[in-house]
């Protein structure tokens, strides 16, 4: 396969025209059998099979994707990374995210360009405050890095928040985690697939699954379109499509499907360099590398498979970010988007075995599914390689519905969702 | 924005309108012993239709609730009736969805 990225190379293909690139992974045929077939190749699957292959030395794995690679939710978030959760199950599982992160762009060879600009979610009233308090303290409990900001802190680090004495939320202060940023998201996607597949893993796109093999009541492969493979163990890994591919297998799942739309504006001068959320306008905002505002806010309260989002919440959204930053009031929108989120009762994802033996759950990341891709691979190849939970992913086996042992982080981000 | 249709004051607005549930949900008999699993069942699980799907809706204006049929990957609505009497909605007023699913009342697509 092709060498290593370096300075040195892309010096060497400047002055030899570009003409020595190869394409970053394969396109290799559908084999009918593997020992581990991984459905959906967004950054958890991708990531998944990279983890196999690098952790376990498992390398007969196939990832099938009915689209291209990347193309899901994958291409479609905002790019956040962040680990400010409440509980020590959540920060113990987005913390090992969030450290992945920091060294994947060397690990993969490929720059995911991860900034680590740090993110502060705003409080607008006492109450909010006190909570806010309480976040910080959780999660310096956990071992995760956190402070709490007063008004003044908030000005020095974005001054074109909305300070005036007119503000429909007057701004206290925020909960501030210094380690949290951003990623370039499709990096992420194609750093997963270029070194998963030079560990010999092999990436199909274009290849919908149909549905499952089952023998003697155990999962032993999928129908695709591309006809049958037969797998050891199957692993699903495909978001707001998790309850569609559940319902092939012969079980549900507690999970909804919405739409989560973000927005990006023209390109400006920098004007923001961390990450600002603020609850009580539901919106959040960071300024990309290319100099777009990258916006988000709410879910869509429709469940949905369509890939738009409705015009209702783009005008709250819209509406609270301009409330936030008046100064972007005039600014044009460059492209609108949504994307499929399966959102699950406690906005805690599902890892695990599923009710159908030899097929295994990797789903319910909800609206904050890219920050956790490095563990959700780490965690969900572990799972894959043994047949048995990481201590990590242990609290969010889908058995917790029925043992009431929820791990409810509905407002741990400060976003409904 | 999209107009939905309320079975009592017709196309409106889909600001007025609340998601409340899937339609069809069958609460376990409490008047015999009710396990954990079928609890979570209950409670938890979800078909979440890629499709045809039938949904407990609320018109917030008139108060009402009512079964919608949409498409959940095209957003069309394909017809809404009082859940009173409604295949898979409830007899009584609670909004629970007690009653059995018809025979085209399980939402396939």
């Amino acid at each position: 396969m092709g060498s290593s990225y370096s300075a040195l190379r892309l010096l060497r293909e400047g002055l030899r025209g570009q003409r020595g690139w190869r394409p970053a992974w394969r396109s290799p045929k559908l084999r009918r059998a593997y020992d581990i077939v991984i459905v959906g190749a967004g950054g958890h699957g991708l990531a998944t099979a990279y983890y196999l292959a690098r952790n376990h030395g498992i390398t007969n794995v196939a990832v099938l994707e009915k689209g291209w690679l990347g193309g899901g939710n994958t291409g479609r978030n905002t790019t956040v990374i962040r680990s400010n959760y409440y509980y020590p199950e959540s920060c113990a599982l987005y913390d090992l995210s969030l450290r992945l992160y920091e060294g994947l762009s060397r690990e993969l060879n490929y720059n995911v360009m991860f900034s680590r600009r740090g993110m502060m979610i705003l409080h607008h009233s006492e109450h909010e405050r006190e909570i806010a308090a309480r976040t910080v303290n959780a999660m310096r409990l956990n071992g995760v890095d956190a402070e709490l900001l007063g008004r003044d802190e908030v000005r020095a680090r974005a001054p074109l928040l909305n300070f005036g004495e007119d503000a429909r939320h007057p701004i206290l202060g925020a909960v501030w985690q210094g380690r949290a940023g951003t990623g370039r998201h499709d990096a992420v996607a194609w750093g997963y697939a270029r070194a998963a597949d030079r560990l010999g893993v092999e990436i199909v796109q274009n290849c919908e699954v149909t549905g499952f093999i089952v023998e003697g009541g155990t999962c032993k492969g999928v129908e695709t379109s591309l006809g049958p493979v037969r797998a050891g163990r199957v692993g699903m890994a495909v978001a707001g499509h998790s309850s569609h591919l559940a319902a092939m297998a012969g079980f549900r799942l507690p999970l909804t499907s919405y739409a989560l739309q973000a927005f990006v504006s023209e390109p400006l001068k920098p004007m923001l360099d961390c990450v600002v959320a603020s609850p009580a306008h539901g919106v959040y905002i960071s300024q990309s590398d290319k100099g777009g505002l990258v916006m988000g806010g709410a879910l869509d309260r429709v469940p949905a498979y369509g890939q738009r989002g409705n015009l209702p919440v783009q005008e709250d959204v819209l509406g609270g970010l301009v409330d936030c930053f008046p100064a972007i009031a005039r600014v044009g929108l460059l492209r609108q988007w949504a994307g499929i989120v399966d959102v699950s009762p406690d906005s805690s994802p599902i890892l695990g075995p599923s009710p159908l033996p030899g097929l295994y759950l990797n789903c319910g990341w909800g609206t904050g599914g890219f920050k956790a891709i490095p563990a959700g691979g780490v965690l969900f190849a572990h799972i894959l390689a043994q047949g048995a939970h990481h201590p990590i992913s242990a609290p969010f086996d889908l058995t917790r519905f029925e043992r009431g042992r929820l791990i409810d982080e509905g407002a741990a981000s400060g976003i409904a969702h | 924005m999209q107009v939905y249709t309320c079975p009592f004051c017709g196309l409106r607005d889909e600001r007025e309108f609340f998601f409340a549930g899937e339609a069809g949900a069958a609460r376990p008999d409490t008047t015999g012993p009710v396990s954990d699993a079928e609890w979570a069942e209950y409670v938890h699980m979800r078909r979440n239709m890629l499709g045809r799907a039938r949904e407990v809706w609320m018109h917030l204006t008139c108060g009402e609730l009512f079964v919608m049929e949409r498409d959940t990957l095209s957003a069309r609505v394909l017809g809404s009736v009082a859940l009173r009497g409604a295949p898979g909605g409830g007899e009584g007023a609670d909004g629970a969805g007690s009653a059995d699913d018809g025979p085209d009342g399980e939402g396939t697509p």
